[in-house]
């Protein structure tokens, strides 16, 4: 029998910390949607009207940059996994005494501040830089050619800051891997494409699934990249919202943008769980109540 | 074992070397850039080498003041959050209780949330209730995106826990309070710190959620955003270059200790093996 005063003490011990989130992530939510159908101004003061055509003018001023959001987080979320998953295959299987000096090497850029690697990557394709001489050399680019506000300089910014969050998911899931599945695959004959297809992947598949969210959802929202790496028509969504706050100081449109930004990724997290699987994101949850 | 086949087999580990390469290139990239000695206000040329920033790392107040910003704010954040995400994951952990779904919802939707929203969510709430951006605003956002994290890595040392070091602490007539304090704290120990590393580095580095909410005070990150269409000068490349070097030796350290404990364990483990072998049943 436990008595009340027993049953209360995981509030007590939880409610400081889920109290600040309540008070410091749920509730400003609130107040954004508040902005979100409100009118004014920063120096006539803001009032509820229930303006929802902040919504529709929000997106169809910026739809460009929605799109182009969701295509550049796309691109480098797919560039991630094709990088990340041989890269945490050879540290989990392949590496031997590399390994350590692999697993560093994912966990390398956080020891660096995240705008200095932007800006690294402004360094290395600079037009006049070794990296772009070299492709203007082997005719990759055209030798008026330019690196820097491309779309692909800011796809390859992307990719490079948000791969060791692939990486990580997809090597605990491959550390996990039971080898003996591996032979009993190579037992019945199975190729190396065969079973890597048909028993690998599938029993990484929480991993990669985690993976893809832990990259797709930072990129969407990330405008370090394209500020650094971009130019005028690289500008993410995040870009929009940065300049609408803190720049023109028109909170209607930025909170309508902020919270289109949010309904949408929570939609796609949705359909994808629905598709790949509902024990993958909260894989890790379950293990722990177990 | 011809070429060809030793290139095959070993494919997937060339790839992972040449993403590891990708890795640390831009990093190679800043140490390099911070012995620059450029002509203009960009660091972006190599031009040629001097080690003069090295010498004056410490120079630029703008910097310095940044960092100082930086370091308080990623202090307070890292004792607030983990401290916090200690208790929520105690209680995930250890406690069946209604609620506990909703619970782990709450912590898991902010990492799930891109840091604009966020930013952004934050500076409406402080907007509407008027409150002066600053220091206080600052700490408040960088806690409050830090706590999930925190209960993240206390609650994977939790789950290894041996609770039966606790029941013999309380078979041995040592109080609730003492037990905690005496038996689970210590065992934790690596959990926590574990979680005030990572918040401390995810304070420090925090860029975007700043952005929104730090009104007219500059961190770190902020200052290079800012000098970023100025020129950034040297000294950024040399401080993040000591930054670097500084985490990798605590990296460094935190695993030799961790190793050096294990193997006490596994001795000691052994020795209760031998031990218990030699009593006859």
């Amino acid at each position: 029998m436990t008595t009340l005063r027993q049953r209360l003490v995981p509030y007590g011990l939880m409610s400081p910390g889920l109290l600040w989130l309540a008070l410091f992530f749920v509730v400003p939510m609130f107040f954004m949607a508040w902005f979100s159908v409100s009118s004014g101004s920063l120096e006539a003061g803001w009032s509820l009207t229930w303006t929802f055509s902040n919504y529709t003018d929000a997106i169809s001023n910026y739809t460009t940059q929605f799109g182009r959001s969701f295509l550049y987080a796309g691109a480098a979320t797919i560039l991630c996994l094709l990088l990340g998953y041989p890269l945490a295959y050879a540290i989990a299987f392949k590496a031997g005494r590399w390994q350590n000096l692999m697993l560093f090497a994912v966990i390398a850029p956080f020891f660096t501040t995240y705008l200095i690697r932007t800006i690294a990557w402004k360094t290395i394709l600079e037009d006049s830089s070794p990296v772009v001489s070299f492709l203007k050399t082997i005719q990759v680019l055209p030798s008026d050619g330019r690196v820097l506000a491309t779309s692909a300089a800011v796809i390859a910014g992307l990719t490079y800051n948000f791969l060791p969050f692939m990486v990580l998911p997809l090597y605990a899931s491959l550390e996990r891997l039971d080898l003996r599945l591996l032979e009993a695959s190579k037992d019945l004959y199975a190729s190396a494409t065969q079973t890597f297809f048909r028993v690998t992947l599938p029993l990484t598949a929480p991993g990669i699934i985690a993976g893809v969210l832990l990259t797709f959802i930072p990129a969407v929202g990330d405008y370090v990249n394209a500020t650094f790496l971009g130019g005028v028509n690289q500008s993410m969504i995040g870009n929009v919202i940065q300049a609408q706050y803190l720049v023109i100081n028109d909170y209607a449109t930025a909170a309508a943008l902020s919270f289109t930004l949010m309904i949408i990724i929570l939609i796609a997290v949705m359909l994808y769980i629905r598709f790949a699987g509902t024990e993958a994101l909260m894989g890790d949850e379950e293990e722990a109540s177990a | 074992m011809t070429l060809w086949q030793r290139l095959k087999d070993n494919a997937t580990l060339y790839v992972g070397l040449l993403v590891v390469f990708y890795m640390l290139a831009p990093i190679a990239v800043i140490a390099l850039f911070s012995f620059n000695d450029p002509t203009g206000k960009f660091n972006f040329e190599w031009v040629g080498f001097t080690t003069e920033y090295w010498a004056n790392a410490f120079d630029n107040q703008e910097i310095n003041d940044s960092l100082w910003l930086s370091i308080r704010l990623a202090f307070f954040t890292s004792l607030g959050a983990t401290i916090l995400g200690t208790l929520i994951a105690l209680a995930l952990v250890r406690y069946e209780f209604f609620g506990r779904k909703a619970a782990n919802l709450l912590i898991v939707i902010p990492i799930a949330t891109p840091e604009v929203v966020i930013g952004a969510a934050l500076l409406s709430l402080f907007v509407y209730a008027s409150a002066s951006l600053g220091f206080t605003t600052l700490l408040i956002a960088h806690i409050m995106f830090s706590i999930s994290f925190a209960v993240i890595v206390v609650r994977s040392r939790l789950i290894g826990f041996d609770r039966r070091l606790e029941e013999a602490a309380a078979d041995l007539g040592a109080s609730p309070l003492t037990t905690f304090f005496k038996v689970t704290l210590p065992l934790l120990l690596p959990g926590i710190a574990g979680a005030l590393m990572l918040t401390f580095a995810l304070s420090v580095d925090d860029f975007v959620i700043s952005n929104f909410n730090a009104g007219s005070s500059v961190t770190f990150p902020l200052y290079i955003f800012g000098a970023n269409q100025r020129g950034i000068p040297v000294q950024v490349n040399v401080i993040a270059t000591m930054l670097f070097l500084v985490a990798v030796i605590a990296i460094t350290f935190v695993i030799l200790q961790q190793r050096r404990v294990e193997k006490l364990v596994e001795k000691r483990a052994d020795d209760d093996n031998k031990a218990s072998v030699a009593i006859p049943i």
